[in-house]
């Protein structure tokens, strides 16, 4: 077979195209992506967690600031979530985080309010102040009881 | 009569096993003549070109159509619910777990690997391959090797087009014609993937697929019967065996990922 720069080049430009798509699925659509030292990495402890798994964006006031990098399960059984946030983040020690949904049906996120206190958090401390999921069925739950309750005091 | 219908089983039980150990023999030696100089990269390219460059389009179109319907089929089940914000996670990990590696396989076995399985067939059937070896030219290494390791290379790189193209297919329906939100629909598409769970399990797959593919089609064509019925019956057999391997490790591969 008869060498063939123009096919060379076209199996060239195939192959970089190839990888390109590979490299587009594995670092823009993957999340797969270097991370350098230095992430703002903090700790908070919830009782309940729902349905949040780890990748979860962490947003302040809406705007993602990270993501949740582990799930796992304390001593005390608390479910121990550890967040990866953006370094240049500035958090007072009382900023207080919350798990929320996004919309009614939405995925779950953790909300941080920044609190009012002068020193800041730094890279692997707790954040102290914590709100839990809220669970629809728990409620339902709560809601049902306490109204059965009211008919049996009527009574 | 019983003992007939046992012993018929017997010899279906020993054919089997002997095409597996023929075959996992064959793959020994493509094997062992990639790794040996010479590495003939010019005839390893002009395979690539043949099996990769040449599946393009159809890949590519593939995607692109299979995106839309997905994006098409998703908004009408999605907008029961209100959530055809959501659409982006559907197409994404469908395409990227499951139809991406498969529909690409199957594709490029009925493009490429029919083609590469007539082609050494044929060569078997007009005695190039007795050629070769007259000329103490190993055929393995001369005419296998290139073309298995060429779909070894190809096949990944065209699923991750076809991946590619089926989101935009799937943007085009999605956002232009059915007005959803172009950046609702990215995030959800790139929220919901990840890369250990899906976008790694993909390339497994089409990796898997591409040495399924590689090596049937290099098989059935060099154990043809040098006939012309040998050269169908090879094509034939490559595009069958290849398609139900496909599907049957496409099962296997998921089922084990999960664990």
């Amino acid at each position: 077979m008869q060498p063939s720069p123009i096919r060379d080049f076209i199996v060239g430009l195939f192959v970089l195209a190839g990888l390109g798509a590979i490299a587009y699925l594995s670092i823009q659509v993957g999340g797969l992506s270097y991370k350098g030292p230095g992430g703002l990495e903090l700790i908070a402890s919830f009782d309940e967690i729902g349905g949040l798994a780890p990748r979860a964006p962490v947003a302040i006031s809406g705007v993602k600031v990270g993501q949740v990098s582990r799930i796992k399960l304390d001593p005390q059984l608390r479910a121990r979530v550890t967040l990866d946030l953006d370094p240049t983040l500035e958090l007072p020690v009382d900023t207080r985080a919350s798990i929320r949904t996004s919309g009614l049906l939405g995925d779950q996120f953790i909300a941080l309010e920044p609190g009012a206190e002068e020193q800041m958090l730094r890279s692997g401390e707790e954040i102290a102040f914590s709100d839990s999921a809220l669970s629809i069925e728990r409620l339902i739950g709560k809601f049902v009881n306490n109204a059965g309750m009211d008919d049996e005091e009527k009574k | 009569m019983k003992s007939n219908s046992i012993s018929r089983l017997g010899f279906a039980t020993l054919t089997l096993v002997g095409h597996l150990g023929r075959v996992a023999l064959f793959l020994g030696h493509i094997g062992r003549v990639a790794v040996r100089r010479p590495y003939r990269l010019r005839r390893l390219v002009n395979e690539v070109f043949d099996s990769g460059v040449l599946s393009l389009a159809i890949v590519c179109l593939s995607g692109a159509t299979v995106g839309a319907v997905l994006g098409l089929q998703g908004y009408t089940t999605l907008s029961r619910f209100g959530a055809a914000g959501s659409l982006g996670a559907v197409v994404g990990l469908s395409l990227v777990r499951e139809l991406g590696p498969v529909l690409t396989a199957l594709l490029v076995t009925g493009r490429a690997g029919s083609a590469m399985a007539a082609e050494i067939a044929s060569m078997v059937t007009t005695g190039q391959i007795d050629g070769l070896r007259m000329m103490s030219v190993d055929p393995v290494d001369f005419v296998i090797a290139p073309k298995a390791l060429a779909m070894l290379i190809a096949l990944p790189m065209l699923s991750a087009l076809f991946i590619s193209f089926g989101f935009f297919g799937g943007y085009l329906v999605g956002v232009e014609l059915l007005g959803l939100d172009g950046g609702t629909y990215i995030s959800s598409l790139e929220g919901s993937i990840d890369f250990q769970d899906d976008v790694a399990q993909s390339l497994v797959k089409s990796t898997v697929f591409a040495a399924l593919v590689g090596t049937i089609a290099t098989y059935r064509g060099f154990h043809a019967e040098p006939t012309s019925a040998g050269v169908s019956a090879a094509t034939t057999g490559t595009v069958v065996v290849a398609s139900l391997a496909i599907l049957l490790f496409d099962y296997v591969i998921t089922a084990l990922w999960s664990v």
